[in-house]
């Protein structure tokens, strides 16, 4: 089954009074990787699981081209899901457990051992296929629950959080490991994840949600660098975020100002006047005499991180600032630090 | 000496190590419970059913098996017990399957399910002899709508005590069917959705071969309280035909002949054919997947 574009179209849905998805419209095309980000019951699995047809939408519609594909259940759809918890079948062996959609499909037996064995030698289980899902470590059951949704080679392949029950070592491995997959099978991809890092580095473009509604939907480079509110920021790595009023706005530019501190940033909300989210990423902030936007600060706390340190600190006015530096700095020592002005986003509250 | 002595850990550790501890006292009341109640009595039963009245030591076995009035007491019992635990069995599989998620009105079924439980056995034959005698309600309406001429027998033959196994034992076996399958990841399900498979296919390939040792459970127990029938095949049977069922044989001898070793001997005979039934399931059992089936347990 070949289609240009899956299209979703005002998707929402409540669950009583309580809307778990508002609206979404998204675009995917054939072979993209797109990332659903979020907190927790920030409407992430709801969204995927409207899609696989588990879940009824309450509005809106989802197309496959040209095919309306809401109403259908999810064994007509045929979209592969890898669950969180893997949903393994404990009663079957690792073949038999890839083998299942073929057979639900009335694959011819040769036909079925062949593209099992590939499936197999893909997730590199070859030598594991005898074996029954409790006898297999996280990383392999999770190998073999991708096996299991790509061996059909199904038009969409999604993924609910599906590292999130490894340790951090295997995460990393299974991360590539899924990122060649996809090139290797240019399957279009739907991957639920709450680690932005997990999105940014596996996914073609990341859709950012929040309470049910889209924040943002961009390229990693897009979210990562221009986050378009103070969520996003704050979710894309920006620890600072800091309440201040803005006192000036001249073109692209802001000034900011309050708790003792003065500063310019880059104007992403069209502010002119009043309160302010202002973000700036801990490593953005250089340490030394003579930078942008300098403020004078008191080192409270000293995280080692191999090449850097992680700094909590204070300013005067007792606001906390996060930065980073590879300069040797201990707990009680001063620090002038600064940032360029276009690495400081002001954001409406 | 005291070198050797601090190079092997204290004995109360090594002790420990294998499972063995104070705690282990916390046993103390059940296996006591357990011998003066059922080992004490079941060897006593053991040896009288073995010193009968008159001849040898196997003539109260001899004798049940040589008189037709006793032996096929034996399928009469399994006649009702048999058929009365399939039906609980099997209706608890789609009634439990549609109660195990979030259902409206899920408490409120459940609790009247399981009220029937609560009666005992002797207040749900009177109930049914209210209702389904020849003058209760059932037969009454059935007369007035002239959809019979005359009422139908439901009670003081087999149907009765039928009826009377299915109300008592069914809460139970219903019971028992919701846990097992509220043990069974709903995820599993889902992932055969996705995989192709329709409701049909995801039942007998997935919920029913999961589901199938806690069946076997659930039918050895139903089939232990179902075979052991006695007061609804005295109350709302026939017990001196139709459901002359086996408990009343071994009450016929010990309380009615006063022939206690015979008495004993039924008793006996009566768990060695529980067992039997249970051996083959649970030999029917052992040949299943059993491990771990994702849920909550």
């Amino acid at each position: 089954m070949t289609f240009e574009q899956l299209r979703l179209d005002g998707v929402s849905r409540s669950f009583g009074s309580a809307n778990a998805l508002r609206g979404l419209d998204l675009a995917i095309a054939r072979g993209e990787f797109v990332a659903l980000l979020g907190p927790s019951g920030c409407g992430k699995s709801t969204a995927l699981n409207c899609l696989a047809g588990l879940l009824p939408l309450t509005g809106g519609s989802i197309w496959l081209d040209d095919a309306r594909i809401d109403g259908q259940p999810p064994e007509q759809r045929g979209f592969g899901m890898v669950f969180q918890n893997y949903a393994l079948f404990p009663h079957m062996s690792v073949r038999a457990n890839v083998g299942f959609g073929l057979k639900m499909r009335k694959v011819g037996r040769a036909e079925s051992r062949r593209r099992v064995d590939e499936a197999l030698r893909l997730v590199q289980l070859t030598e594991h296929a005898a074996k029954f899902p409790a006898q297999l470590s996280g990383g392999q059951q999770q190998r073999v629950a991708i096996a299991r949704a790509v061996v059909l080679e199904p038009p969409v392949v999604l993924m609910d959080e599906p590292l999130s029950n490894l340790d951090a070592k295997l995460r990393l491995e299974m991360r590539m490991e899924i990122r060649r997959l996809h090139q290797t099978l240019g399957l279009t991809t739907v991957y639920v994840t709450h680690d932005q890092e997990e999105a940014l580095s596996l996914a073609d473009r990341l859709v950012v949600l929040r309470e049910g509604e889209v924040q943002q939907i961009g390229t990693p480079e897009e979210v990562y660098a221009q986050p378009v509110n103070s969520y996003v920021a704050s979710f894309m790595g920006y620890r600072n975020l800091l309440d201040l009023t803005v006192t000036g706005a001249a073109g692209p530019s802001a000034t900011v100002e309050g708790a003792g501190v003065r500063l310019t940033g880059a104007n992403r909300g069209s502010l002119t006047e009043g309160p302010a989210k202002v973000a700036i990423r801990p490593e953005d902030f250089v340490v030394g005499d003579g930078a942008e936007n300098a403020l004078d600060v008191t080192v409270e706390i000293v995280e080692y991180h191999g090449r850097e340190l992680s700094v909590s600190a204070r300013l005067a006015s007792g606001l906390p600032v996060y930065f980073r530096t590879d300069k040797r700095l201990a707990p009680g020592d001063t620090a002038k630090i600064g940032v360029p002005a276009e690495r400081v986003l002001v954001f409406a509250p | 000496m005291t070198a050797v002595a601090s190079a092997r850990p204290a004995l109360r550790h090594r002790l420990a190590e294998r499972g063995i501890d104070r705690t282990l006292l916390l046993l103390v009341p059940g296996l006591l419970v357990t011998a003066c109640l059922f080992l004490y009595p079941f060897l006593y039963g053991l040896q009288l059913s073995f010193a009968p009245r008159q001849g040898g030591v196997f003539a109260n076995y001899a004798r049940f098996f040589g008189d037709p009035y006793l032996r096929d007491t034996i399928w009469t019992t399994l006649g009702i017990a048999l058929p009365a635990t399939f039906i609980n069995v099997l209706a608890s599989i789609p009634i439990a399957y549609v109660m195990r998620g979030r259902v409206r009105g899920k408490r409120l079924l459940t609790t009247i399910l399981v009220v029937p439980i609560t009666l005992g056995t002797v207040l749900t034959a009177q109930g049914l002899i209210m209702y389904g005698g020849p003058a209760g309600w059932l037969n009454k309406v059935l007369t007035v709508l002239g959809i019979t001429d005359q009422p139908l027998p439901l009670i003081h033959n087999y149907t009765g005590v039928l009826l009377s196994l299915v109300i008592t034992g069914f809460p139970f076996s219903f019971l028992l069917t919701l846990s097992y399958l509220s043990g069974i990841d709903p995820s599993l399900e889902k992932a055969a959705a996705t995989l192709g498979a329709n409701a049909v296919q995801r039942f007998r390939r997935i919920t029913l071969p999961l589901l199938a040792p806690g069946l076997a459970i659930t039918f050895c127990l139903s089939f232990v309280m179902a075979f052991s029938v006695f007061p609804s095949a005295q109350l709302v049977g026939d017990p001196a035909n139709e459901t002359r069922v086996i408990s009343i044989a071994a009450y016929h001898a010990a309380f009615e002949e006063y022939d206690y070793s015979m008495g004993s001997a039924v008793a006996m005979l009566m768990a060695v054919i529980m067992l039997i039934v249970i051996g083959l399931v649970m030999a029917w059992r052992g040949t299943l997947y059993r491990g771990a089936t994702g849920g909550k347990g």
